[in-house]
C-alpha cells in the first residue's frame, strides 16, 4: 500500500513538471520569432527608413512609408466598417439567446471564422474588384473588415452575456427605453470586452497578406486615395522578400520588425485596457 | 376604495401556459406601505412585476384583467411612462457599475437625456440621498463608483436612484433579503418615512418585517390573493386558515 502510494505520488510529480515544462516550451517560437526579427530588422530601422518611399533596385536606401501610410489606413477603414457592423451582431445575439436568426447568425459567424483569407480575398476581388474594375484600398479593407467580423462580434456576444440581467432591469425599471438602456447601460458596462475583442481583431488583420493580395494588390508609391492600390506592410514584405534583391531583403526586414511591434503593442494596450476599464459588478 | 392609487382588478399573469397569478382584486391606498407575503412560488413577485410592467419583458409572459393607477389602466399606457411614475427596488442591489454615486442617483434623468441645470441635478441628488437616509455617509465621495458601497448602501443608493424620479408609487421586492440585520432595519426605518411622500409595495417572505413595516398586508398563496387586511388585523385576528396556518408557522 505505502509503495503503491508513493508511485502515484510520482506519477503526480513527473505530470506536473510535463505541464510546466510545456507551458514554457511554447513561449519558445514566440522568443524566436522576436529574437530574430530583432537581430535582422533593428538596424535597418532609421527616420529615413520611416519618412522615405522604396527607391528603384540599385540605388542605396529608400524607405516604407507607403506601406506604413498604407497599412494604418486600410485597417483603419476595415475598423471603421467591421466595428459597428459587429458590435450591434454581438449585441443581437447576447440579447436573443435563443432565436432562430440568432442560430443561423452564429453560425453563420463560426463559418466565417474558420474561412480562408485567401478565399475571402477572391469572393472580393470578383465581387468588388471587377464590378469597379480597379484594385483599390477600399476593397483590401472591406476583405480585412470581414475577417475582423467574428472577432468582434463573439467578443462583443460573450461579454454582453456575462453582464447579469438585474443591470438590463434596473435601467428598464427607471424608464429608459430599451435602446437607451442598452446603448447607455449594458454596452458602456461591457466596454472593456468589446474594447479588447476590436483590439485583437486589428492586431489578428494588421499582419493579413492573403485579402490584399487581389484587393490592395500593393504600389511603389505613396498614396492616400483609398479607391487607388495601395502598399501595405505585409503585401509589401511579401512582394520583397520574395524578390531577388538585397536592398529589398532589407526593407523587407525592418517591415517585419515594424509590423511585429505594431502586432505586439496593440496585444499589450489590449491587456491594459481590459484591466483600466474593467467594471467592477 | 376612493383614494386607491393602484386598483387590480381580475388580474391573473401567465409564464405561458402556467398561471402564477390567479384573478387578484386588490386596491392599494395612497401613502401607505402595503406588504404582499407569501410563501416561495406563490407569485407574490410576480403579482409586483405587473404593477411596473416588468413581468411582460420576460419571454412568454402573459397578462390578463385590469391593473389601474389613477383609474387609468397600465396595461394601456406606455410602459416607460408606467414606470416613470412607478418605481421600482431590486431584491439585490444594482447600483449601475460603470457610474459614480451621484451619476447613479441622476441616471433616470441623464441616461433619459433630459437636461437640466447643474444646481437642480445637485439638489435632486442630495434630496434624493437625504430621503434614502445615505446623504451622511457619501456626501464626500459622490463621485466615487457606487459599487464601492456596502451592500446595504447599495440597496440605500437603489432607492435614492428610483425617488429621484419622484414616482408615485415604489415597488420593493425583497429589498432587505440580500442584507445584513444592521442594514436591513436601516431599510426598513427608511420604509417608515418614504410612506409620507409615496405609496410602497413591498415583496417579503419575512413576516417580522411585513408586521414591523406595513399597514395592510397581503397575503398570496399558489398564486390567489387569499387574505388582504389592515395588518395588525390580519396578524391578530387572520379569517382564512390558510393565512392563519402561514402565520403561525405551518408552513413556509
Amino acid at each position: 500500500m505505502e509503495k503503491r502510494l508513493q508511485f502515484r505520488l510520482t506519477k503526480s510529480k513527473v505530470f506536473q513538471w510535463i505541464i510546466i515544462l510545456f507551458a514554457f516550451l511554447i513561449t519558445i517560437p514566440l522568443i524566436a520569432i522576436i529574437f530574430y526579427v530583432l537581430k535582422t530588422g533593428l538596424s535597418k530601422i532609421s527616420w529615413h527608413f520611416l519618412t522615405h518611399i522604396p527607391k528603384p533596385v540599385g540605388e542605396i536606401g529608400g524607405g516604407i512609408a507607403n506601406a506604413l501610410v498604407g497599412s494604418l489606413l486600410i485597417v483603419m477603414v476595415a475598423a471603421i466598417i467591421a466595428v459597428p457592423i459587429g458590435i450591434l451582431c454581438g449585441i443581437y445575439l447576447s440579447e436573443n439567446k435563443s432565436s432562430k436568426i440568432a442560430y443561423y447568425s452564429r453560425l453563420a459567424v463560426d463559418i466565417l471564422q474558420g474561412t480562408p483569407s485567401i478565399v475571402i480575398g477572391i469572393v472580393v476581388y470578383f465581387w468588388i474588384v471587377k464590378p469597379i474594375g480597379t484594385f483599390s484600398a477600399l476593397s483590401g479593407s472591406i476583405a480585412l473588415a470581414v475577417m475582423m467580423l467574428p472577432i468582434v462580434i463573439r467578443s462583443t456576444e460573450e461579454t454582453l452575456k456575462l453582464l447579469p440581467d438585474t443591470l438590463k432591469e434596473a435601467g428598464l425599471a427607471l424608464g429608459l427605453p430599451y435602446h437607451k438602456v442598452i446603448m447607455r447601460v449594458i454596452v458602456p458596462c461591457g466596454m472593456s470586452g468589446i474594447l479588447s475583442g476590436v483590439m485583437l481583431s486589428v492586431a489578428r488583420i494588421a499582419g493579413e497578406t492573403a485579402p490584399l493580395l487581389f484587393t490592395a494588390f500593393g504600389n511603389p508609391y505613396l498614396t492616400a486615395n483609398i479607391l487607388k492600390p495601395m502598399q501595405s506592410l505585409p503585401l509589401l514584405i511579401f512582394n520583397y522578400a520574395t524578390s531577388p534583391y538585397d536592398e529589398w531583403h532589407d526593407l523587407a526586414w525592418g517591415a517585419s520588425l515594424l509590423l511585429l511591434i505594431w502586432v505586439l503593442l496593440l496585444n499589450i494596450t489590449t491587456k491594459w485596457i481590459t484591466r483600466k476599464w474593467k467594471v467592477q459588478l | 376604495m376612493e383614494s386607491a392609487i393602484i386598483s387590480s382588478q381580475n388580474f391573473n399573469a401567465y409564464f405561458g401556459t402556467n398561471h402564477v397569478v390567479k384573478n387578484v382584486n386588490m386596491d392599494i391606498p395612497k401613502n401607505n406601505v402595503i406588504a404582499v407575503m407569501g410563501p416561495s412560488g406563490c407569485g407574490k413577485t410576480t403579482f409586483l412585476r405587473c404593477i411596473n410592467r416588468m413581468h411582460e419583458l420576460i419571454p412568454g409572459a402573459t397578462t390578463a384583467g385590469k391593473m389601474l393607477l389613477h383609474d387609468q389602466d397600465i396595461y394601456e399606457l406606455n410602459p416607460i411612462l408606467v414606470r416613470l411614475k412607478i418605481g421600482m427596488v431590486f431584491q439585490r442591489p444594482n447600483p449601475f457599475p460603470n457610474l459614480s454615486i451621484y451619476d447613479n442617483v441622476i441616471a433616470g434623468y441623464k441616461l433619459n437625456g433630459l437636461k437640466l441645470p447643474k444646481a437642480d441635478r445637485d439638489a435632486i441628488v442630495e434630496s434624493s440621498l437625504r430621503k434614502a437616509a445615505l446623504w451622511n455617509e457619501v456626501k464626500d465621495t459622490l463621485h466615487k463608483k457606487g459599487t464601492f458601497l456596502s451592500g446595504g448602501q447599495q440597496q440605500r443608493l437603489c432607492i435614492a436612484r428610483a425617488i429621484a424620479m419622484e414616482p408615485e408609487v415604489l415597488l420593493m421586492d425583497e429589498p432587505t433579503s440580500a442584507l445584513d440585520p444592521i442594514s436591513t432595519s436601516s431599510i426598513e426605518e427608511l420604509m417608515y418615512e418614504l410612506k409620507k411622500n409615496y405609496t410602497l409595495v413591498i415583496v417579503t417572505h419575512n413576516m417580522q418585517q411585513a408586521g414591523r413595516v406595513s399597514d395592510r398586508t397581503a397575503f398570496f398563496f399558489l398564486g390567489e390573493l387569499v387574505e388582504y387586511d389592515d395588518t395588525r388585523e390580519m396578524f391578530t385576528n387572520p379569517k382564512d386558515s390558510r393565512t392563519q396556518n402561514y402565520i403561525t408557522g405551518r408552513f413556509s
